[in-house]
């Protein structure tokens, strides 16, 4: 017991790392993703077609190698190459896919309002954009909820993957202590610790979930 | 009401609301509107009937821009809406414009289509105050009123998904009226409600047609358009068939289309 109370230090550390990526990459991928699927859905056929492509390319290659090359690559590509620290080079990569995924729920989402609230809006006079802020991105907001909570309890758990960076991360730690201490201990402490941030945020997003419901009782 | 001959005038004698001139307008290689023209003056209550596919929802919703048209003009109280352009196509007057002059009709739909995640009030006070600019201080106490005219004031703080089809429509009807239109476009605003709530909705649009609003309304309902319209189109294949006051149409209609539809109806 003292041996797992021992590991709480330093697991808490990692997941320091953890969730400072997990909310920094929330906090940029969010609206990155709902301005490419407002862009991805415009009448302007280079702009969707760029976001396609954009789409197919983050979600057809692993994040691990997106990281990879943003950490490794593009220092040299011309132009645009800037050289970033292991972290922003990761919090970029996380940032960058993750709003590809959130880009097709809330396309989906924008989709299935349905074109009659896009009519009475028009006949009351209100322009796309306020149409889209007051009357679909509202409704929207409901009808993506259980897709977002799916997605951000997948990049709880991606963030893992931050170890080829040798970032420290919760899982990172926790093997650095088994190779050290010859226990798989530390390994379960570690599931624990996602567990436990899991069940925060289904808890939170069941709550969102039942506050938009209101209306549709 | 007048169709001028050539259906090619612009008509601009005073109290003239909407003047339709020659409207064309297909979906793909259905030609739904095949040079319609129809003129509606202040205070006119006009009902439009015909079979289903006739184009009459679709001519009602040309005129409010949900629909652009391929030819033809249109203007809404003296202003063009959409002109005859090179070529024969009609040539529409800027986005901006557009909205402007389209807000002196308000638009009522078949399926309601409430905004759902906003309470009945809300629904109401929500374009005076973001497309008209209105306060909320002075959008709520009109919302209230209309409310209280159309008899819902009870429901203001429900959700639409907790009223029953009529209600549903008295509110968009509410909610039509608080942007303060000069003509209302009814697009048979009964047939998606049982038959026993239809008389609820039926009377506001009496209602509303006793206080003089210029109506214009695509329906199935021949009660409504033999008493309370003072002017009856019929509508087939894209056509205008036959128009006239109620007693003529229904009364003795001219053509064997009109007939044959009517005694199906009635």
């Amino acid at each position: 017991m003292d041996y797992v109370l021992s590991l709480l230090g330093p697991l808490a550390q990692g997941a320091k790392v953890t969730l400072t990526l997990f909310v920094i990459t929330l906090a940029l991928s969010v609206p990155l993703g709902l301005a490419l699927a407002l862009a991805r859905i415009s009448s302007w056929p280079l702009l969707s077609g760029a976001v396609n492509g954009y789409i197919w390319l983050m979600r057809g290659t692993p994040l691990m190698l997106q990281m990879l090359f943003i950490y490794f690559a593009l220092p040299f590509v011309p132009v645009i190459g800037v050289r970033l620290p292991d972290f922003p080079a990761a919090v970029v990569a996380f940032a960058l896919n993750y709003a590809a995924y959130f880009a097709e729920i809330f396309r989906a989402g924008i989709k299935s309002v349905d074109r009659g609230q896009y009519e009475a809006s028009k006949a009351l006079g209100m322009t796309y954009f306020q149409t889209m802020r007051r009357v679909v991105l509202p409704q929207m907001v409901s009808r993506v909820l259980p897709p977002v909570s799916n997605e951000t309890i997948t990049l709880i758990k991606d963030t893992s993957l931050i170890y080829v960076l040798a970032l420290n991360d919760i899982l990172r730690t926790a093997r650095g202590i088994v190779q050290r201490d010859f226990t798989t201990t530390p390994f379960l402490v570690a599931a624990l610790f996602y567990l436990v941030m899991t069940l925060i945020l289904t808890w939170f997003f069941q709550n969102l979930e039942k506050r938009y419901a209101k209306h549709d009782d | 009401m007048m169709i001028s001959p050539n259906g090619a005038t612009s008509d601009r004698t005073p109290g003239t609301m909407i003047s339709a001139r020659d409207i064309f307008k297909s979906f793909g290689s259905l030609h739904v509107l095949r040079g319609v023209s129809l003129t509606l003056r202040k205070g006119d209550v006009t009902a439009v009937i015909g079979p289903s596919g006739s184009g009459k929802s679709t001519l009602l919703r040309c005129l409010n821009h949900l629909e652009v048209i391929d030819r033809g003009t249109i203007e809404i109280e003296g202003e063009s809406l959409a002109a005859a352009g090179a070529g024969g196509a009609s040539k529409y007057v800027p986005e901006a414009e557009v909205r402007r002059i389209c807000r002196k009709m308000g638009m009522v739909f078949q399926s309601f289509n409430l905004f759902p995640h906003m309470t009945v009030l809300q629904n109401i006070i929500e374009a005076p105050m973001t497309v008209k600019g209105l306060s909320r201080d002075a959008a709520v106490p009109k919302a209230e009123e209309l409310l209280r005219k159309v008899g819902l004031l009870a429901k203001r703080d429900n959700y639409p998904a907790r009223l029953s089809g009529g209600q549903k429509q008295r509110v968009a009807i509410a909610r039509a009226l608080a942007m303060e239109p000069d003509i209302m476009l009814f697009d048979e605003p009964t047939s998606a409600l049982d038959p026993e709530l239809t008389g609820e909705v039926l009377r506001t649009m009496r209602q509303l047609a006793d206080e003089h609003m210029t109506m214009l309304v695509v329906t199935h309902e021949m009660g409504f358009a033999r008493e309370v319209a003072n002017h009856v189109v019929f509508m087939d294949e894209g056509r205008i068939l036959e128009e006239g006051a109620p007693a003529e149409v229904f009364g003795a209609p001219a053509h064997a289309r009109t007939r044959e539809f009517l005694a199906h109806m009635l």
